[in-house]
């Protein structure tokens, strides 16, 4: 993701990465980025809710209009409810191939 | 703002032994960052969103190719998919390996907020949405096909549609 906004930021468009692992926008260096405490696949809330959604592309918004310097990054207020169902709730039923090959099976 | 002064823990999420992995990892920024400022107020942009969720269009475009990645579980499918603008729910598929895909096909705004821009555009808080968004594969231990083809090509589709600004979220 970090070399899509990159890429896209040369081309001459302003972007805003909205992400759960802003490490990795200060790893690689990121113009903009919104942090969000929501599990993997969930970048933008919960499904059904569009309230929160909402809110969150308008932050991601504001960081668009008010960003002055390249690699700012900031975190949405809005915290995620009941930690430990989702812990296991947005991972796939079956490990992924490269955590297979991880765990040697 | 550093790792250890965020509020966000980047590896809250993350199975212990993927997130002890990542920590390890290191990495540093390649100066200089690229910067295009806002070039006009928000309510005279085109936005785009970008997802790498995975997602495509049943029916008209192929699956990325889970089946390779099995294969070759060090491998994902680099191309991208276009997601029209009024793209129904029922339309979308999803074949990420490393999420859940369930409210992905129940809801696909939480990767691709396609309906919530078209609200605020609808407000006049936006100019306007763009005519085609993009979806990834988002998994990509080689990003060399990233940054020397699909990252290039799917700018140059998005900057001649007339995008000002993108809204990129990984899976």
């Amino acid at each position: 993701m970090p070399v899509l906004a990159r890429t896209f930021e040369e081309a001459g468009m302003s972007t805003v990465v909205v992400t759960m692992m802003p490490v990795w926008s200060e790893r690689i260096g990121v113009p903009r980025t919104l942090a969000v405490g929501f599990p993997f696949g969930h970048a933008f809330g919960h499904a059904g809710d569009v309230g929160e959604q909402r809110a969150v592309v308008e932050a991601a918004l504001r960081c668009l209009e008010k960003m002055e310097r390249p690699g700012s990054i900031e975190e949405l207020e809005i915290e995620w409810a009941d930690f430990d169902s989702w812990r296991r709730r947005w991972q796939p039923k079956e490990p992924s191939p490269i955590v297979k090959m991880m765990r040697g099976g | 703002m550093s790792d250890s002064t965020r509020r966000i823990d980047s590896y809250r999420w993350l199975p212990r032994a993927i997130a002890e992995y990542y920590r390890g990892m290191q990495g540093k920024p390649k100066e200089p960052v690229p910067w295009t400022p806002l070039a006009k107020p928000l309510n005279r942009c085109m936005v785009a969103a970008v997802t790498t969720a995975g997602i495509y269009i049943k029916g008209e475009q192929d699956p990325f190719d889970v089946e390779r990645e099995k294969r070759e579980p060090t491998w994902g499918d680099p191309t991208f998919r276009e997601i029209r603008r009024d793209v129904a729910q029922e339309e979308i598929g999803a074949c990420h390996l490393h999420i859940n895909n369930e409210d992905l096909l129940a809801d696909f705004n939480i990767a691709l907020p396609l309906r919530r821009l078209e609200e605020l555009a609808q407000l006049g808080a936006i100019g306007r949405v763009a005519p085609r968004h993009l979806s990834f594969m988002g998994f990509q231990l080689d990003d060399t096909a990233w940054r020397e083809t699909y990252a290039p090509r799917a700018a140059a589709l998005l900057k001649g549609d007339g995008v000002d600004c993108v809204i990129l979220a990984p899976a």
